[in-house]
């Protein structure tokens, strides 16, 4: 029996609040994944790449990612206990690279529950774009839900 | 030797490189992403639940691997797609720390893209499962 409700699948959550990607936040973030191009630290950099700011990291997309996936543990059904949760797989399409300047909103679904002994395994999508509706990136997790102690 | 990333063929190593992780390096992704899971940064916690000790976290490794290229890359909108399995822990040691091995290669290639294989080893071992980036060709 899976400790995952199957009825998630195919639900949708609300756009997450408008996250404003910041110029040092960019550059903070850049540090911590050991990054040293120029174009994630210097303005004149990115723009002669033809950015308006420096340019994020290409997993910085988890930042907005990690805002939609506290909204499934929120959901009081869910069945999920962060605790028990286990990063399987992580995969990011892109349209575009965040730039510091960009407002951001997430859109998380659930595309798949599928129980494996004891565990269960939940895919979900979260699709973010940019203020002005436009695709950014598409984040895709696997999490193995366990069933911890009950 | 590296390639020019402009013609990039099969089995190329474009890019590779070496990171020291220490605890510092696991505070300051957690600060910088807001990822503060405690069995990062505190051994006792990281114990109780049964892990061998503090581990990186996956995303930590997973964003370290890909800027591995970038410098190659030049642009990061030539990058179309990027996925990893986080196949083992990474166990950082609070005295010695974990040394990471990034290996960047062509894999593939078709007429607009470039599949880049990155293996990432932890004392010998891969903790990465399929880790590819799929690139525009300049």
């Amino acid at each position: 029996m899976s400790p995952v409700n199957p009825d998630l699948v195919g639900r949708t959550f609300p756009p997450t609040a408008p996250y404003l990607v910041g110029r040092e936040k960019v550059r903070e973030f850049a540090r911590a994944v050991f990054a040293d191009d120029p174009q994630h630290f210097d303005p004149e950099a990115a723009r002669a790449l033809g950015y308006a700011d420096v340019v994020a990291p290409p997993t910085f997309a988890m930042v907005v990612q990690d805002q939609t996936l506290q909204q499934l543990l929120a959901e009081p059904d869910s069945g999920i206990v962060l605790q028990n949760v286990l990063h399987a797989e992580q995969r990011f399409r892109y349209s575009r690279p965040i730039v510091s300047g960009d407002e951001l909103t997430g859109t998380l679904s659930v595309t798949g529950v599928r129980a494996i002994g004891g565990n269960a395994m939940v895919t979900s999508e979260a699709e973010i774009r940019d203020a002005a509706g436009e695709h950014v990136v598409t984040a895709t997790s696997v999490l193995v839900v366990g069933e911890g102690e009950r | 030797m590296t390639a020019g990333a402009a013609d990039p063929a099969i089995g190329d190593v474009v890019a590779e490189r070496t990171v020291h992780l220490t605890r510092e390096s696991l505070v300051r992704y957690a600060g910088a992403s807001g990822d503060f899971n405690p069995i990062h940064y505190r051994d006792d916690i990281a114990a109780s639940v049964g892990l061998p000790g503090v581990l990186a976290h996956g995303m930590l490794t997973m964003g370290l691997a890909v800027e591995t290229i970038v410098p190659w890359l030049g642009d990061s909108r030539r990058i179309l797609e990027y996925g990893v399995r986080f196949t083992r822990p990474v166990v950082v040691d609070p005295e010695t720390g974990a040394d990471l091995r990034i290996v960047a290669k062509v894999g593939a290639i078709d007429d607009e893209s470039a599949r880049i294989d990155l293996t990432v080893t932890c004392d010998e071992t891969t903790v990465l499962g399929k880790a590819q980036v799929r690139v525009r060709l300049a």
